[in-house]
């Protein structure tokens, strides 16, 4: 190789360090953790993870956790796909402050969003009393955990669709339209293959958001032990407790959940940066 | 079926992308919109196919308003710009999209899709790409497949958006004189958006030249070449040579070059249009025009020797081109550095605050003149 | 008369030819963005602005300028500014090592990138409270130095700075992407040396994103909560973030005293997330000549 095609920063000395340094710090500050995580959690024995994992309270948490994903998941999954759709297939005014706003719930503190929640549709709040003479309490009970669940992640998918369909442009639907495509046939046979993978990373983070939400949820559930216990704050219970192995093994299933969603992002990415081609032939001229 | 535009305008907030514009499109021709990029002209097919609306004015097909009604219910077929072929589709479930769009009623058999389908394969010479995706295909194998999705539901109208813009030449050739072929073949209106003027005279029957959200001139190729109405389209159409001076005692003068321009006695600008086909080289001055001129250029490649020339004690915006036969030239022998005069055979000239025109032939002034009375 | 009805049936036309959208789906879509917008992000707003509105404003003064919450801004401030300047620095290196070399474990050194992102707070809280206590894997090593991270301010720094990781690297990856090598190539043929480069052709296309991402990581680490509790000790005038003041104010039911702070966090974090899409808007507009 010869010195004059080289790019700034290509000398090997540079290079090395750069990498050097950079993987050092990544090591200790992203992947240590991980393994960490998995070290405490099965440092007493796989019995005493298996024990820890299956403990009555363990396992209503977990089940409270994926029943609040479970109906997160889907609402944002359509709230993001609508916006995504209105924001770049159509001008109308109003439309940047649209995309503005769904940036909200990165914004504001998870504490605040819980805070904003409890205000509304705690007793004392306008919404919340009205609900309480109908017999009905959203606070301190799943509802309730849902509802902010639901805040904190909207924006996920909407995120992950918005540049994607903005860069893909509405060439393809405008063909399908003058092919007389109804509404429903474009968006099934020609957006939707379009934007598969983003959908399902977008789907993937919003539930990794959903399940390990802490600090709103944390606000408006009440810590209930075996009733409104997620499993963040199951984790946070038993860290007070003193019992860290335990904490850790609960940790270690969100730690779980975590990895496989970097995974699907990985996959994706590669699914993406790949032409679509069915057989492996070269093109024929 | 026949296309009327009817004083359409439409703007993009303070920009005008079309103002007023009125047009008849005759039935089973083949009509291009030409212009620079910016002239309105793929707004106006897209009002055309419905693909974006208006603010003022009427569309016709056949004598029937469609201004109200919804792309999807004008039955034409578009091809688009960047071809937008479904990219998960293959190429046959591409064709066969606007046949399966169809109403339950109208709907073939799913045999009968097929079928057609690989007659339309058959027709674009693709039918071994059936089961292939658009990433794989060619540029000009897309353009193809465009056209065979666009022609599936025989569609009374084709609009077609810059066809041959992303195309390389040797391809671009040979796709234009398949897509002639099938016009004449087929004989459905066809309009189509181009900013190329040569790919425009070559192809149509009509040709549209718009500038600035305006139509400047319509006819035919051969009729708008030889007759532009306007500074712009003699601009936009060829090269011209441009004397610009000023009309004394019947000749137009500027510097050391004069043309004679009989029959002109106000004193005022003017500028004088020539192609390059319109003007010849000597060696002297003739006796109605003195326009010395320093060969720059000799280019002998093609069917003509293009010759390029700057003016000597007067001036002109471009250089001047002058078009002879091999014949011509091996006899006359030109080369670079030389002087020569260029003697008109016709001309046009622009006086005044005059938009159009008027024709001089200095061969025949004659016929000129009774042509211009 | 006739030309009345003439012209209403004009206008009646225009509007009617003006919203004919080509596209299907207009009215669902963004019914269903607003109706969500509305409910979800906009309606809670109204909860915190009838509470503070029940304080009189003295009451909320004197609450969001109590000794100890002013001390929780202090803190925020400055442990999130320190938070989102490292990751300046270490998401740009990271950005640059991905994009410009090649190396084993380049792919899971990228995915392992968003993991702040995908793991839960409350995880991210208890795993670095361990690694930097006293007998942890890091902690025992800086106490040799004498360097104490949990339980003190540094701790927060440290939280913040793992959350908010992805932010910077994820918006100047993109840029650096892009960067069309000519333009070094052409520095460099006019003799330029590297640092050079560096300074006058490569910075200065990437700082625009680069202070992006710094704020968003700064935005973010403000309002963090999860990760910090568990690692800051949270000692009253020392190591209190102002999230947690809100949360400490709802433990001891006075909702008037958490909205009153909470509104000031949220005003805050609300003018900055606006100045960021505005600066985002302005840059790029810029960069595309539009």
């Amino acid at each position: 190789m010869t010195t004059s095609h080289r790019r700034v920063g290509d000398q090997p000395w540079v290079r090395r360090s750069l990498i050097g340094i950079a993987v050092l710090l990544a090591m200790v500050m992203l992947v240590i953790p991980v393994v960490v995580i998995f070290a405490q959690a099965l440092s007493a024995g796989w019995s005493t993870f298996a024990g820890n994992v299956t403990d009555q309270y363990t396992l209503h948490a977990i089940g409270l956790t994926l029943f609040v994903a479970a109906l997160t998941v889907p609402l944002n999954l359509v709230f993001g796909t609508a916006l995504a759709w209105s924001v770049t297939r159509f001008r109308f005014p109003g439309r940047k402050l649209l995309i503005t706003l769904i940036d909200i719930p990165f914004a504001v503190s998870p504490v605040i969003a819980g805070l904003l929640y409890l205000l509304l549709y705690g007793r004392n709040g306008w919404l919340g009393s009205w609900l309480a003479t109908h017999d009905m309490q959203l606070m301190f009970a799943w509802p309730g955990i849902v509802l902010v669940t639901v805040f904190v992640t909207c924006p996920f998918v909407a995120r992950e669709l918005i540049p994607l369909m903005q860069q893909q442009g509405s060439e393809e639907e405008e063909a399908g339209v003058v092919l007389g495509a109804s509404g429903w046939r474009i968006f099934r046979k020609i957006t939707l293959p379009n934007i598969k993978w983003a959908l399902i990373y977008g789907v993937v983070l919003t539930n990794a958001r959903a399940v390990g939400e802490f600090g709103a949820v944390s606000v408006v559930s009440g810590n209930v032990r075996g009733q409104t216990n997620t499993l963040p704050l199951h984790v946070e219970l038993l860290y007070q407790d003193y019992n860290v192995v335990g904490a850790f093994a609960s940790a270690s299933l969100l730690a779980a959940i975590a990895m496989l969603t970097l995974v699907v992002k990985a996959f994706v990415e590669w699914r993406q940066s790949r032409p679509i081609v069915s057989t492996p032939e070269k093109e024929v001229s | 079926m026949s296309i009327t535009i009817d004083q359409i305008s439409k703007t993009f907030g303070r920009f005008h992308a079309l103002r007023n514009v009125g047009l008849d499109i005759p039935e089973g021709k083949l009509t291009a919109l030409l212009g620079p990029s910016g002239s309105g002209k793929t707004t106006l097919l897209r009002i055309i196919a419905g693909l974006e609306s208006s603010d003022t004015g009427r569309i016709l097909f056949g004598g029937e308003d469609v201004s109200n009604l919804h792309v999807r219910d004008r039955n034409i077929g578009f091809v688009f710009q960047h071809y937008a072929l479904f990219r998960h589709l293959t190429v046959a479930e591409n064709i066969a999209f606007g046949l399966e769009s169809l109403p339950r009623k109208q709907r073939p058999s799913k045999a009968e899709i097929r079928q057609r389908v690989e007659k339309l394969l058959e027709m674009i010479q693709l039918p071994q790409l059936a089961d292939r995706y658009p990433a794989q295909l060619s540029g000009g194998q897309k353009q193809r497949v465009a056209l065979a999705r666009a022609l599936a539901t025989q569609p009374r109208i084709l609009l077609l958006d810059e066809p041959f813009g992303a195309l390389d030449a040797k391809v671009r050739k040979d796709l234009r004189r398949w897509l002639r072929a099938l016009h004449d073949e087929f004989h459905f209106t066809s309009i189509f958006v181009t900013h190329d003027q040569e790919e425009a005279l070559e192809l149509s029957d009509q040709v549209v030249v718009m500038s600035q959200g305006q139509v400047e001139q319509v006819n035919t190729p051969t009729e708008l070449y030889a007759k532009p109405e306007s500074r712009f389209v003699f601009d936009f159409l060829g090269h011209v040579n441009v004397l610009s001076g000023v009309i004394k005692n019947q000749k137009l003068v500027q510097g050391d070059a004069w043309i004679s321009l009989p029959g002109n006695r106000s004193e005022q600008k003017a500028q004088l249009y020539l192609r390059p086909h319109e003007v010849h080289l000597a060696r002297a001055p003739s006796a109605f025009a003195r326009l010395p001129l320093r060969i720059d250029a000799v280019s002998l490649i093609g069917s003509e020797v293009r010759i390029e020339l700057t003016p000597e004690g007067w001036q002109s915006e471009e250089i001047w081109e002058i078009g002879m036969s091999h014949n011509e030239f091996a006899q006359q022998n030109p080369s670079r550095g030389e002087l020569w005069f260029a003697v008109p055979d016709v001309g046009h000239l622009f006086s005044g605050e005059n938009s159009q025109p008027k024709t001089v032939d200095w061969l025949y002034p004659e016929t000129a003149n009774a042509c211009n009375v | 008369m006739s030309a009345s009805a003439n012209t209403s049936v004009a206008i009646g036309r225009r509007f009617s030819v003006r919203s004919k959208r080509v596209l299907p789906g207009f009215g669902l879509s963004l019914g269903i963005s607003l109706f969500f917008v509305s409910l979800v992000l906009l309606l809670p707003l109204t909860g915190l602005v009838v509470e503070t509105s029940g304080m009189t404003w003295d009451q909320f003064w004197f609450t969001i300028t109590d000794p100890r919450v002013v001390e929780s801004y202090k803190v925020t401030l400055w442990t999130a500014l320190a938070a989102s300047l490292f990751n300046g620095c270490f998401g740009l290196l990271l950005a640059w090592i991905l994009v410009r070399y090649d190396f084993p474990g380049k792919r899971i050194l990228d995915a392992f990138v968003d993991l702040p992102f995908a793991l839960p707070t409350a995880v991210a809280g208890i795993t670095l409270a361990t690694l930097f206590a006293q007998n942890g894997w890091y902690g025992q090593w800086l106490a040799k130095l004498g360097v104490e991270v949990a339980f003190t301010p540094l701790g927060i720094v440290v939280a913040m700075a793992f959350t908010s990781l992805p932010f910077v690297v994820r918006t100047v990856q993109p840029v650096l992407e892009e960067l069309s090598p000519a333009d070094e190539e052409a520095a460099v043929s006019l003799g330029a040396s590297d640092g050079r480069v560096f300074r006058k052709v490569i910075f200065p296309a990437l700082w625009p994103a680069l202070v992006t991402g710094i704020a968003l990581s700064f935005t973010r680490s403000l309002g963090e909560f999860g990760a910090i509790i568990f690692i800051a000790g949270n000692t009253p005038y020392v190591s209190e973030v102002t999230s947690l003041m809100v949360f400490i104010r709802l433990q001891e039911y006075d909702y008037a005293a958490a909205s009153a702070i909470a509104s000031v966090v949220l005003l805050a974090s609300l003018i900055l997330l606006f100045a960021i899409n505005l600066w985002q808007g302005r840059y790029l507009r810029r960069l595309e000549g539009r």
